[in-house]
């Protein structure tokens, strides 16, 4: 009896010294710092591949050694054991740090010039292929090789 | 007639291009804040000098002040801390500094070598606060208006120059416009 009490004191004490903000507990995530649960995991790797880092704007929070990337790596994890989606953890990022940390942009009205101008250009150019090929078809056969003298 | 302008056309939009994609007084790596215009982050941290107290920006609720983010890890802090010396001295806005990713002693060594301009300096070890306002470097300094929208960002060290140009203008118009 003074055993169990003693034993639950212990783990009462335990559970009160994990700060309030550390929600990833151990048992989320294993030695090598990867969460345990396979499937969360897999977002995680696929989600923070999707995140740039922006203190080396090249690289993606994934591959980005910076202070600021691993902070960010954390706030995913911790995301993601809340049951947050990944729809709502790159909103998180992107009211935070804008549009420029998704390196996929999204298809939207804003981003339409993004998505467009490819085709705009693609249109033009096959525009002016039609146009230049079918002014020089037009043209009499007068390039031939005329016979010389001999 | 074709034949000249659509060239002529395409060279002025490639010139006007340059123009802007090539000014060297551009900075590539700032980015605008998705913060403009929103209501500040509302945060509660202990106080760096004394982990007793509380700092939270609730505090400056109703007036406008500066938000400036730094750290002792951050070398161009360090030369940023004389301009901040000098509008503190100032005395029009009370300046509100967030130490993050930082050591607790260090932040106080630094202080006490190079002097305290802030009102206040919450300490932000896990940087949490940091990203909530979207903190990618440092130093950053913000501008928050007296509802506690944040009106303007400016990234890379504070000057005298950058304060009367940028700051300025910007604290006299948020107190004229806005009493309300």
């Amino acid at each position: 009896m003074r055993r169990a009490a003693f034993l639950a004191a212990v783990l009462l004490f335990a559970g009160a010294a994990v700060p309030a903000w550390c929600s990833d507990s151990p048992a989320d995530v294993d030695v090598h710092g990867q969460l345990t649960d396979p499937a969360l995991q897999a977002r995680f790797e696929s989600l923070t591949k999707q995140l740039r880092c922006l203190v080396c704007q090249n690289e993606s929070i994934a591959d980005s050694n910076a202070p600021l990337a691993e902070d960010l790596r954390r706030e995913v994890r911790e995301m993601l054991v809340a049951g947050k989606s990944d729809e709502a953890i790159l909103d998180f990022m992107t009211a935070r740090y804008g549009e420029f940390v998704r390196f996929k942009t999204p298809l939207e009205a804003k981003t339409l010039a993004i998505w467009g101008s490819p085709f705009l250009l693609l249109g033009l150019g096959a525009f002016i292929v039609f146009r230049v090929t079918r002014a020089r078809s037009a043209l009499p056969l007068d390039d031939e090789p005329t016979p010389g003298p001999g | 007639m074709w034949k000249f302008l659509v060239p002529m056309g395409v060279f002025v939009a490639l010139i006007a291009l340059f123009a802007l994609g090539l000014n060297p007084n551009r900075d590539i790596r700032a980015l605008p804040s998705p913060l403009l215009g929103k209501p500040a982050p509302a945060f509660e941290l202990s106080d760096v000098l004394d982990p007793t107290q509380k700092v939270s920006n609730a505090r400056f609720q109703g007036q406008v002040y500066v938000f400036n983010a730094w750290g002792t890890w951050c070398v161009p802090c360090r030369e940023e801390q004389a301009t901040l010396l000098e509008i503190a001295k100032q005395h029009v806005v009370p300046i509100l500094g967030l130490n993050f990713n930082d050591d607790r002693a260090r932040a106080q060594r630094w202080l006490q070598q190079l002097g305290n301009p802030y009102t206040a300096v919450a300490f932000d070890p896990d940087e949490r606060v940091a990203i909530d306002w979207g903190v990618y470097g440092a130093p950053e300094t913000f501008l928050v208006d007296q509802h506690g929208r944040v009106i303007y960002k400016y990234i890379s060290p504070l000057t005298l120059e950058v304060w009367q140009t940028e700051f300025l203008p910007r604290i006299e118009a948020a107190r004229r416009g806005g009493g309300a």
